[in-house]
């Protein structure tokens, strides 16, 4: 790539006062650093990895208003976790969280257990029970 | 590096530290895709990158959080700058589009005022800071390659960085493992993803396709890559070692590593029309497929070449 090639098109890189260094040659063709203010290719994948997000979250808050699954599977979308992930943060086998998840289960959960779900979602133990579901 | 008084570019410390990889991980999913990556873990490309120039370095991970934070305030009193590898999703300086659960960004730590720590990191233009909680909580961070307060630091210098014989080491090997005989490492990891990608639109539905395929793009084109998943800094450390080695070979490869580079942009450029325009047919869309999975078999067979040269040259 030359330097002057370096792409600089508009993402929302900007918005942080982020820009990205990249290695390109100059005109004698020796290699030299020029920040680059996005590139269009990787905007667009990393919108549509947004806007997957958003889906998960958007489906995830109607099974839960629909009493399918209890808000601990909303907020593990919220945070862009997956079973694993959350797992690790509360420290639960991968079924036991998956079983968290029935209503009928989460509404028995004592408050140790709601605590550390709260913890890892960085919320009150209220806030997870009240079903308000916000951000 | 530059403050205990040696000048080492970071391309140099990529290449000596054989940074340059590619690997697929099977079983493993991020964001709910699979993981490719195009470089070793910044703490391995360290310690070679140590050892091979004579520096001592010391790693250390941590149980316990109250220790690690013991351990990194200990040398920030000593003046001596820490290494630190931390998870992505609670850096509150990130932009929030780009936190996702990543495990593997690394970070400098160069000093304590009051209760904040004093960061530089790579992708951010200036230096920043952080509090004790927030810098607790990403060295703590759960997931794949849980970083457990991972941090490294020099304790011993030599009295002159033996760049020369670390060059040829580093390269070595690189070709070693972009060459390797392993179905999903170096060039044959190529092949294989190139091979996977032919088979997702009718495995997997365009949706899924086009999800992993972004993903596939944004692993190549990370801030931090310098670009072209990470071809052009290799370029520039083969450019900056033909010159101290007075090898002609080496700034010739250079070049043919440029337009490697550049074909990954074309990669990246040809995935990213496929996946902007979302509404067309699955039979089309095959096709585009297997086009871009052309490109990438094309890539591996020159990087193959590639590095057979490369392995000659020193």
């Amino acid at each position: 790539m030359k330097k002057k090639e370096v792409p600089q098109d508009k993402s929302n890189l900007e918005s942080a006062n982020f820009r990205e260094l990249c290695y390109a040659v100059d005109e004698n063709g020796e290699y030299t650093t020029e920040n680059s203010s996005g590139w269009e290719p990787k905007t667009v994948a990393l919108k549509n990895a947004i806007e997957e997000i958003n889906e998960r979250i958007a489906e995830a808050k109607n099974r839960v208003i629909a009493g399918e699954t209890s808000p601990i599977e909303y907020y593990m979308e919220l945070h862009k976790m997956d079973v694993g992930i959350l797992a690790s943060y509360v420290g639960f086998w991968h079924w036991k969280v998956k079983r968290h998840f029935k209503p009928s289960v989460f509404k028995k959960l004592s408050r140790k257990t709601l605590n550390k779900y709260a913890e890892a979602f960085d919320i009150s133990v209220d806030k997870l029970k009240s079903m308000s579901l916000e951000k | 590096m530059k403050h205990n008084g040696f000048n080492v570019s970071e391309p140099m410390v990529f290449g000596i530290g054989s940074g340059l990889l590619f690997c697929y991980i099977p079983f493993l999913k991020v964001n709910h895709a699979p993981v490719i990556t195009y470089r070793a873990l910044p703490g391995h490309i360290f310690k070679k990158f140590a050892k091979r120039t004579g520096i001592k370095m010391k790693r250390e991970k941590f149980s316990n959080p109250k220790d690690a934070k013991a351990r990194l305030d200990e040398n920030l009193e000593r003046n001596n700058p820490v290494g630190l590898q931390v998870g992505v999703y609670n850096l509150l300086y990130f932009p929030d589009e780009y936190r996702f659960h990543f495990n593997a960004h690394n970070m400098v730590v160069y000093g304590k005022e009051g209760n904040r720590y004093l960061i530089s990191d790579p992708v951010m233009e200036s230096v920043t800071s952080l509090s004790e909680k927030e810098l607790e909580k990403v060295r703590f961070a759960k997931g794949a390659f849980a970083p457990k307060g991972h941090m490294y630091y020099p304790i011993s210098f030599p009295e002159k960085l033996e760049l020369e014989t670390a060059i040829v080491k580093g390269i070595k090997d690189t070709c070693k493992a972009m060459l390797a005989p392993v179905p999903i490492v170096g060039v044959k990891g190529i092949h294989k993803i190139a091979g996977l990608i032919r088979k997702w639109p009718k495995q997997k539905g365009i949706k899924t396709a086009n999800h992993y395929l972004g993903q596939v793009v944004r692993m190549q084109e990370e801030i931090g890559t310098g670009g072209g998943g990470f071809r052009y800094i290799y370029a520039a450390f083969l450019q900056e070692s033909g010159k101290l080695l007075n090898n002609e070979k080496l700034v010739e490869l250079s070049k043919e590593m440029t337009e490697i580079g550049d074909l990954w942009r074309d990669f990246a450029l040809e995935a990213s029309r496929i996946y902007k325009n979302r509404s067309r047919s699955v039979g089309s869309q095959t096709d585009s497929y297997n086009k871009v999975a052309d490109q990438l078999d094309h890539i591996a067979d020159l990087e193959k070449v590639f590095f057979k040269k490369l392995k000659k040259a020193i």
